[in-house]
């Protein structure tokens, strides 16, 4: 045993399982967040069941079967449900029955020994709404400006192709009131705000005033017309309906131009599966959110994320590196320096909380304060850049990963071999062209960890993102094809605040619980994505270099 | 017995200390043109003196050799010719080095300017992680040289220069890192020659490389030493003896004495000198 010991078996054992359990760690999240996001989009059968209620009448229920789980009998009867038989645990199930503007509950538990047989009928049709979440019903017939058009099975084909009608209808209009009637709105906009300038500037007289308004009556019609066109596409959009019978037997009459998808669940195959699966997917990642977000999808959040983190790179990589290289190159190594080395170290320790409330008080309120003041006086009381932005949260968060990338470029610059400067300087370089030339080429795969590192950090913060920038929902992404086209002042969505809000600021918590581990399996992705994006940079020039070990 | 064919196929090497004859005779040294002149050089690190009061001419196109054991001053003599000291912190020099009669360590003088007229090749091989061909035109584009065959016609003459021209020609473009060892030190070299300094410093410029690449660079610096005053620091006497027309010996700062070759190793003037090259010191 004592030889054991020695030998040092015992401390391979344990650090290797350190790792293991690292390994495992990172796997496990990965897993669970992969397999209850990912799972969430599968379509899932409709089953149709009846309920006994605690006063003794039956209903019908319709819906998927979302958990179940096991309960104690005598926990249920203490609830009041009557239970028969002797068993100890029974298994109660969560079904999501959608149809919330009809009976008002989405989510209910159901004791199993209190439901009726359970079937999968073939007519049943799961509705994704775009208001009021899913519908499930027997589809009845389909109208046409309230007269029937079909029935029985011959419905439910008029059904898929006037639902692709009436999507391709949504989009025409989407696109209209995006694109079009958004370009007006904001003309209209920069006009009311030069109107404005002209007026604090006293260069308002009456010829300006003439072009403003001759302007404005232009930009006015324009918009009436898109309304009108908008107008008619409405109203052929609100054509088409199909009835279909809910749960407790009534017919409810749906129009097409809430919905946004339907399909028969159990009657997919395998195939249709896959391709539902595919294209729901699809939609998570590419569509705008809806209904509080927990519906639709989180694209502005992506791109929101995505973008901070690179304005964040491209404000704290120059800063640092050129901090690293003043301190390493430049600075005479005395106690002063020390001093500030080590508060820059210090700084990487302040939680974030702290650099959220920085910004706020400093870059917004102060320093977006003073730049509305100077340069957008004509949109005052209004702010533009003295509201949290995308701008401010980008140079908060490069405030806090600021250290990481000064110690990570000091440490570069001091891993390079003197013998290569003095090579350098002994043909007559100075030392800014040794820097340039040598230096900082061989240093800068360390520069690229320091990013790397800045990267990871400044992806997964949200808490004081949500004091300078961070929304809920943000109207317009913080760049689009209106001029100046990077609007840095926007408010945006970030992937982690949107997993905190879907998840706890929900007002369908349950509808939106899968949300929340797809989302957050989404930023693990991107933040993943934008760091493998760096390391394959960095190890690019790290391949240029590596031979430089040996010298 | 294979191994021992395969010991007697390799190259022979001729290491004797014994100085050759030179062809032509030597003038004495203080009839030649002088490159370098170094007057009453004291060098102090902080408080600790380096150098006292060293002065000697080098003569120009000829090989001087600095000997003398570890800690002696040779290098530090040597990196004051191109004010390579000025990098390290807390050194202070009283004297002079006169290039041309002029003093370097005066203020007008433009320290870039002054390494590219006195070149150095450093005790391990430096390359740049650059290509071989941007190592060798690294000087000439500090000079702002763009010129395609200007640069083109340089590197490859320095490359010929420091007989590395016919192992690298096809493949300039890969890294100056991937050459071996003695490749690298006559990469370096011609780095250091393609701007045609007036000196070349070498500092120990074979201790880390194996005897067939030391006989190489030693070749190479009897080629060079038409163009190029040479100052070599080596620690073997045997390459002193070999590459130099005057030898410098120095102890704790000091120069204990200096001459040419033949009359330094044959008949030293100075018991110290003596001991060292015969070996009961060192």
């Amino acid at each position: 045993m004592k030889d054991w010991f020695k030998s040092g078996s015992p401390w391979i054992w344990l650090t290797a399982g350190a790792v293991a359990v690292s390994v495992l760690a990172v796997a496990g999240v990965m897993a669970l967040t992969a397999l209850r996001g990912l799972g969430h989009f599968w379509p899932k059968p409709v089953i149709e069941t009846t309920y006994k209620e605690r006063d003794g009448s039956t209903i019908g229920l319709i819906g998927e079967i979302r958990e179940r789980e096991e309960v104690a009998v005598r926990r249920l009867r203490e609830a009041g449900f009557v239970i028969p038989g002797d068993a100890t645990f029974t298994d109660r199930v969560l079904i999501k029955m959608g149809n919330r503007d009809v009976s008002g509950v989405d989510f209910r538990w159901f004791p199993l020994p209190l439901l009726g047989e359970q079937t999968k009928p073939h007519d049943v049709i799961t509705v994704e709404r775009r208001e009021w979440g899913n519908f499930y019903g027997h589809l009845i017939s389909v109208k046409q400006e309230g007269q029937l058009v079909a029935s029985g099975e011959e419905a439910w084909a008029q059904l898929q192709e006037r639902t692709a009608r009436a999507q391709d209808l949504f989009m025409q209009i989407h696109k209209l009131e995006k694109q079009e009637i958004g370009k007006v709105n904001f003309e209209l906009e920069r006009l009311r705000l030069s109107e404005r300038r002209l007026q604090l500037e006293d260069h308002l007289d009456e010829a300006a005033k003439a072009a403003l308004t001759a302007k404005r009556e232009a930009l006015n019609q324009q918009f009436g017309a898109l309304q009108e066109k908008t107008d008619a596409l409405r109203k052929q959009l609100a054509r088409d309906s199909f009835v279909a019978r809910v749960a407790d037997g009534r017919e409810v009459e749906v129009p097409l131009a809430q919905v946004a998808d339907v399909y028969r669940a159990n009657t997919m195959g395998l195939f249709d599966k896959i391709s539902h699966y595919a294209k729901k997917l699809g939609e998570f990642i590419w569509d705008d959110p809806r209904e509080a977000n927990t519906e639709g999808g989180i694209f502005p959040a992506i791109f929101g994320t995505v973008m901070m983190v690179l304005l964040m790179a491209v404000i704290v990589t120059p800063l640092g590196i050129m901090a690293g290289i003043y301190m390493r190159e430049y600075a005479k190594q005395g106690t002063l320096i020390r001093i500030i080395r080590i508060s820059v170290n210090n700084l990487a320790g302040v939680p974030s909380i702290v650099y959220g409330v920085f910004g706020l008080g400093f870059f917004v309120y102060f320093l977006g304060g003073n730049i509305d003041r100077l340069f957008f006086p004509e949109a005052l009381p209004g702010p533009t850049f003295g509201s949290p932005g995308i701008l401010w949260s980008a140079l908060t968060l490069a405030l806090l990963t600021l250290p990481v990338v000064i110690v990570a470029t000091e440490e570069g610059l001091a891993r390079v071999p003197r013998s290569v400067r003095e090579g350098s300087l002994a043909l007559g370089a100075t030392k800014a062209e040794t820097l340039w030339r040598t230096v900082l080429p061989i240093a800068s795969p360390a520069m690229m960890t320091g990013l790397i590192l800045a990267v990871a950090r400044a992806a997964g913060e949200v808490a004081p993102l949500m004091l300078v920038g961070v929304v809920k929902l943000a109207p317009a992404l913080p760049l689009d094809s209106f001029f100046p086209f990077l609007h840095l002042e926007r408010k945006f969505m970030h992937l982690g605040f949107h997993i905190y809000d879907v998840g706890f600021q929900s007002p369908n918590v349950e509808a939106a619980r899968p949300l929340v581990y797809a989302t957050a399996m989404l930023l693990v992705v991107v933040i993943i994505g934008l760091n493998l994006t760096a390391i394959r940079m960095r190890n690019r020039l790290r391949e240029k270099f590596k031979e430089l070990d040996s010298v | 017995m294979s191994s021992l064919t395969q010991t007697a196929e390799l190259p022979k090497l001729k290491i004797s200390t014994a100085v050759p004859e030179s062809a032509v005779p030597l003038k004495p040294l203080e009839e030649l043109d002088v490159a370098l002149a170094v007057k009453n050089l004291n060098l102090f690190y902080g408080a600790k003196q380096a150098l006292h009061n060293v002065s000697l001419n080098i003569p120009r196109g000829h090989v001087v050799a600095f000997i003398g054991p570890s800690g002696c001053g040779k290098s530090t003599l040597l990196r004051c010719f191109n004010r390579m000291n000025d990098l390290v912190d807390g050194c202070r020099i009283e004297g002079e080095v006169q290039l041309d009669q002029k003093n370097i360590f005066d203020r007008s003088v433009n320290v870039a300017q002054l390494r590219r007229r006195v070149g150095m090749v450093f005790q391990k091989p430096n390359p740049f992680p650059k290509s071989i061909y941007e190592n060798v035109a690294y000087g000439l584009r500090l000079l702002g040289v763009k010129d395609r065959a200007q640069l083109d016609e340089t590197v490859e003459r320095s490359l010929r220069q420091a007989a590395l021209w016919n192992e690298v020609k096809d493949r300039l473009d890969s890294s100056g890192l991937s050459l071996s060892g003695g490749q690298q030190q006559r990469l370096v070299i011609a780095r250091a020659i393609a701007l045609e300094p007036e000196v070349l410093l070498l500092d120990e410029p074979c201790s880390a490389l194996d005897p067939i690449a030391t006989a190489k660079i030693e070749e190479l610096l009897q080629e060079l030493k038409s163009k190029y005053t040479i100052v070599i620091v080596t620690h073997s006497m045997q390459q002193a003896a070999r590459v130099s027309d005057f030898v410098a010996y120095m102890y704790l700062g000091e120069l204990v004495e200096y001459g040419a070759t033949r009359e330094v190793f044959m008949k030293p003037k100075r018991k110290e000198t003596e001991d060292y090259i015969t070996g009961r010191f060192g």
